[in-house]
């Protein structure tokens, strides 16, 4: 699926638009960025309830595409602002992890870590 | 040969800047035209390097060297120093506090991955003096 696909499946409010014709097959849940940055495999969307700017930081070393914070968290502008220029999609959603990524799951999207 | 050195300031007392040197260096290697794997390893790298001298170590410096063939990343800090260095490469161990697994790190996966993305790496510390890590990724590996 396309960035853009991810912003109707989660009726997600876009904070940043980057490229959202770039085509994403995997995707990653997850709180701890020391995780993601040790078992991320491809270049993919990442999900995550945390909100620091090394989510952001996180997502643009492993080149991707998308960071959609879940439970409709308030996003702090600075934090979104790190993405800017990187052509990462920055979205919020009202929806919880499990539901986000199951979401996404029974879209298309796979999971995009080692060992799936 | 250097096509360019670096050198970056890692401010050791706030968390939220942590990571922009490793940014600087992954924007100037797309700018360079390096290869885009090696960039990809490089940045995830340097950054692991960069948290840990923040949350472990009060901050650094770091000292970037490079060329076609490849980068060198030094990371100095004159932290607490590591007193078993196989112990700490070991994936999952970890003496990150509490508040920093609440900032999404801490796992004890940092140096493990940093060996998997590069070609080299030499770790030089002393308890009580600090660290320096010394790494290299070579271009088209
Ligand atoms: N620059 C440093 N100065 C002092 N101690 C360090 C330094 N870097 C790493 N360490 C020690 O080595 C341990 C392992 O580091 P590693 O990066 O693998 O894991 P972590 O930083 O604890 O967690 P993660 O990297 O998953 O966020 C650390 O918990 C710490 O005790
Ligand atoms: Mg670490």
């Amino acid at each position: 699926m396309k960035v853009r696909d991810i912003i109707k499946i989660l009726d997600a409010k876009v904070l940043l638009e980057g490229d959202l014709d770039a085509e994403v097959v995997t995707a990653c849940g997850s709180d701890m960025m020391s995780d993601v940055l040790a078992f991320v495999k491809d270049q993919s969307v990442l999900l995550t309830g945390l909100m620091n700017p090394q989510v952001v930081r996180t997502a643009e070393m492993m080149d991707m595409r998308c960071i959609i914070f879940v439970r409709g968290k308030e996003v702090d502008p600075s934090v979104v602002q790190l993405a800017d220029q990187k052509g990462i999609t920055v979205l919020q959603t009202r929806y919880r992890m499990f539901t986000a990524c199951g979401l996404l799951y029974s879209n298309g999207l796979r999971g995009g870590c080692e060992g799936a | 040969m250097s096509m360019l050195s670096l050198k970056y300031v890692v401010p050791g007392d706030d968390f939220t800047r942590a990571g922009e040197a490793s940014s600087d260096v992954k924007h100037k290697l797309k700018q360079l035209g390096y290869d885009s794997k090696a960039i990809r390893r490089v940045a995830i790298a340097m950054y692991e390097g960069e948290i840990n001298m923040v949350i472990h170590a009060g901050g650094g410096e770091a000292f970037v060297e490079i060329s076609p063939e490849e980068v060198e990343i030094q990371l100095v800090d004159h932290g607490p120093g590591i007193p078993d260095v196989e112990k700490a490469m070991q994936a999952g161990y970890s003496t990150a506090p509490d508040n920093v697994r609440s900032l999404g790190f801490g796992a004890g996966m940092g140096l493990p991955n940093i060996k998997k993305y590069t070609d080299e790496l030499k770790i030089d510390t002393e308890v009580g003096k600090g660290t320096t890590l010394t790494m290299k990724v070579f271009a088209g590996h």
